[in-house]
């Protein structure tokens, strides 16, 4: 009983949730909406005996594809009223092409006979349910007898990611970029030089050594280092 | 030193690790906490804090109202008026400081030639309005016969830096 | 007493006693999620030479309860532009999350309120789902610093939680179990965080970004945002954020306890420690963790925000995973594979 009333409250809540949607007038309202709809289908799978299923619902959908769902929305500058304007306009033909579509899907659905031995088949590759947890039951179907599936649906989504990084990879030329490896090797007894220098003397005699503002320096010096800067600029 | 010898530092997370170790040296390190409405931090002589006026030490009061403190202020936190007294002396009728517009930078004192204004040890005279902190004369006079000992110390002990 | 049982029927008796565990699992949490707030700011403060709080109640014992009272007692401000509903939801959803994750926790022996068979996976999922309060604040705040801070906090969370997974996934590897129970019990032998060292390292500093603390605090770094995603929110909706996010640090040394630690057990199975009950080992433990936790803010500065990514993408990512194929590789080549 118990059980029949929470099946029917998550159907309930999930039909409802997934109603609003495409209803909610907010994008951010319609992905928090998305996210009950989310909750709500773990909650049948838990109900079905299939905890492993409704907790990476949870993990997969809720936690990672949501978050970037919601990320992105709410980076959206959407103006709803002006993307309303023309619903009077092409009312007509949306209403037509819609009206086509529910044809077409009644009668797919009315044609549709489920083959006899579909039961059976569905039921033959599962194992006993008492024997093993749902988690090993999948996992052993996933590894042996589908294996190749698994690895192809894999093979997809690795050659997805890759597109996605190959299509919004820039190089940017000109850009310095931060090496944290040579930072942290850099030593200060490899980039700095600690010296007595005496009082009038100055460091100026050395090449390479930074002369500008050294007292003691001659005004011929101080000129020819000047020069010096000057071309290496 | 060797690449060998960073990789396996930048592995171990050597750094962190000495910095963490140096951080719960600390931990147990005795505590420098001043209780304070209990104890108290020492105070410089040179401390600029609540302002007072001074008296000679025969009751008459410092204060010449040659309104250098008031010219020199530089947030204008400075209020004087003065009038001749009965006896010819000319003296203040009316001596303001807004406490509120005060920077505590200490010029007023430097520009008394008298050492009438000073500011004092006090750092404790937070009040409940905003009112209170409007220092008239009588606030300031009762002000420095309430710290005419520290506030003479003070200026013993700073004398010969000046 | 036996006749007032009886009177009770079973399945109300069934619910009272889920209620008193729960009861029995919440109020000492709250408790010290209090008391951790008291012990970082005496932690923080031993650690810079300072004392703490130590005015209200002995060593400032009593502390936590005098600042609750003082958020109590503030105004509650909703922003003019905020989004109501989801503004005051999203401090709620934040405790909330950080609560109910506690109901598959093993506290000892058969001392656990829901004994799942996937209560990894559950605790994974509950912490993964942490990052909503903190985008909705951030969004229903409509002010721009929450929403930096929001947007830093879901990119970090997102990225971390990815790590985490491989390290679940390491252990999961040597236990053969995703029940939280079975996955203490393999480690009576040896604890895991010996054989698994590395991924020790991996899933404690991950847990630290995963819980917004320092030096990965960066979606509220206050400094650069001011509070992040909370500084719209005052009295008990910024209450609620604060303690989500020490009751976050509870649930995280749990899950690095129950993983690594070997949970309720003692860490020698002898005489002198095998006396002392399983859940005062777990508490322990935890507090251990705390510790660090509260060690770790004292000592390291606060990542910059592409070094962060760069961490947990470029660094935590390819390592962890290596480290699972090693690790399956290792159990396979030894015939080690539990089961």
């Amino acid at each position: 009983m118990i059980t029949a009333l929470a099946f029917y409250m998550f159907a309930g809540v999930l039909v409802a949730s997934a109603t609003m949607v495409i209803a909610a007038r907010n994008p951010v309202h319609s992905v928090l909406f998305l996210i009950l709809a989310f909750f709500n289908a773990a909650g049948l799978f838990i109900l079905m005996g299939a905890e492993f299923l409704a907790m990476i619902l949870v993990i997969v959908y809720v936690g990672a594809v949501a978050v970037l769902f919601l990320f992105v929305v709410m980076m959206l500058d959407i103006n709803f009223a002006e993307l309303r304007q023309g619903f009077q306009r092409y009312l007509p033909i949306g209403g037509l092409v819609g009206l086509v579509l529910l044809v077409e899907l009644m009668l797919v659905l009315g044609a549709w006979v489920v083959a006899p031995e579909a039961a059976a088949l569905r039921q033959a590759p599962t194992p006993d349910a008492a024997a093993m947890s749902n988690t090993e039951a999948l996992g052993r179907l996933l590894y042996t007898r589908y294996a190749y599936l698994f690895q192809a649906s894999g093979m997809v989504l690795l050659v997805a990611m890759i597109g996605a990084i190959v299509l919004t990879l820039r190089d940017r030329p000109g850009t310095r970029r931060q090496s944290v490896a040579v930072q942290v090797a850099r030593r200060a007894e490899e980039t700095l030089e600690m010296r007595k220098v005496a009082l009038g003397q100055g460091i100026g005699e050395e090449k390479g050594v930074v002369t500008h503002g050294t007292p003691g320096l001659r005004p011929a010096e101080a000129a020819k280092t000047a020069t010096e800067k000057a071309e290496v600029r | 030193m060797g690449f060998l010898d960073r990789t396996a530092r930048s592995f171990l997370l050597a750094e962190l690790v000495s910095g963490m170790a140096l951080t719960l040296r600390y931990f147990f390190r005795p505590k420098v906490t001043i209780n304070y409405p209990y104890e108290k931090g020492p105070i410089s002589p040179r401390f600029k804090g609540e302002h007072a006026l001074r008296r000679y030490p025969n009751g008459e009061e410092r204060c010449i109202a040659c309104k250098l403190c008031e010219a020199i202020c530089p947030a204008q936190a400075i209020t004087i008026e003065a009038e001749p007294r009965a006896d010819g002396s000319r003296r203040t009728t009316r001596y303001d400081i807004d406490m509120t517009k005060c920077i505590y930078c200490g010029l007023c004192e430097e520009a008394c030639p008298v050492d009438a204004i000073v500011e004092g040890p006090n750092f404790e005279f937070s009040t409940e309005t905003r009112e209170e902190l409007m220092y008239n004369k009588d606030k300031l006079i009762a002000n420095g016969d309430r710290w005419e000992a520290e506030i003479a110390a003070r200026l013993k002990a700073d004398a010969p830096y000046r | 007493m036996s006749s007032l049982i009886n009177l009770i029927p079973a399945p109300l008796w069934h619910l009272i006693m889920i209620v008193a565990g729960i009861l029995a699992i919440m109020v000492p949490l709250l408790v010290g999620v209090a008391y951790l707030t008291w012990a970082e700011r005496k932690v923080l403060g031993a650690m810079q030479m300072r004392k703490g709080p130590n005015v209200v109640g002995p060593f400032g014992l009593f502390q936590p309860f005098a600042d609750a009272l003082k958020l109590m007692t503030k105004e509650t401000i909703i922003p003019a532009g905020a989004n109501r509903l989801l503004f005051v939801a999203a401090p709620m959803l934040t405790f909330a999350l950080s609560l109910i994750a506690w109901a598959v926790v093993p506290f000892g022996e058969g001392l656990v309120l829901a004994d799942i068979n996937v209560g990894m996976l559950y605790l994974f999922a509950i912490s993964s789902l942490g990052v909503y309060g903190i985008i909705i604040a951030g969004w229903a705040s409509n002010s721009k610093y929450p929403f930096l801070g929001a947007l830093r906090s879901a990119a970090q969370m997102v990225s971390y939680e990815v790590s985490i997974g491989f390290v679940i996934v390491t252990v999961l590897l040597c236990v053969g179990s995703l029940n939280l129970t079975a996955i203490v019990k393999a480690q009576e032998g040896m604890w895991f965080f010996i054989p698994l060292f590395p991924m020790f390292i991996v899933f404690f500093i991950s847990g630290l970004a995963e819980t917004n603390r320092s030096p990965f605090d960066i979606p509220e770094g206050e400094s650069e945002i001011v509070a992040g995603f909370f500084v719209e929110y005052s009295s008990m909706a910024f209450a609620l954020f604060f303690l989500g996010e020490y009751a976050n640090m509870i649930l995280m040394s749990g899950m690095t306890t129950i993983l690594f630690l070997g949970g309720w057990l003692p860490p020698i199975a002898i005489a002198p420690f095998t006396w002392v009950p399983g859940p005062i080992w777990f508490i322990l433990k935890i507090c251990v963790c705390l510790f660090v936790f509260l060690w770790v803010r004292a000592t390291f500065p606060r990542y910059r925000y592409d070094q962060l990514m760069r961490l947990g993408w470029k660094v935590f990512l390819p390592f962890s995973l290596a480290w699972v194929v090693l690790t399956a590789g290792v159990l396979v080549a030894f015939d080690w594979v539990p089961k």
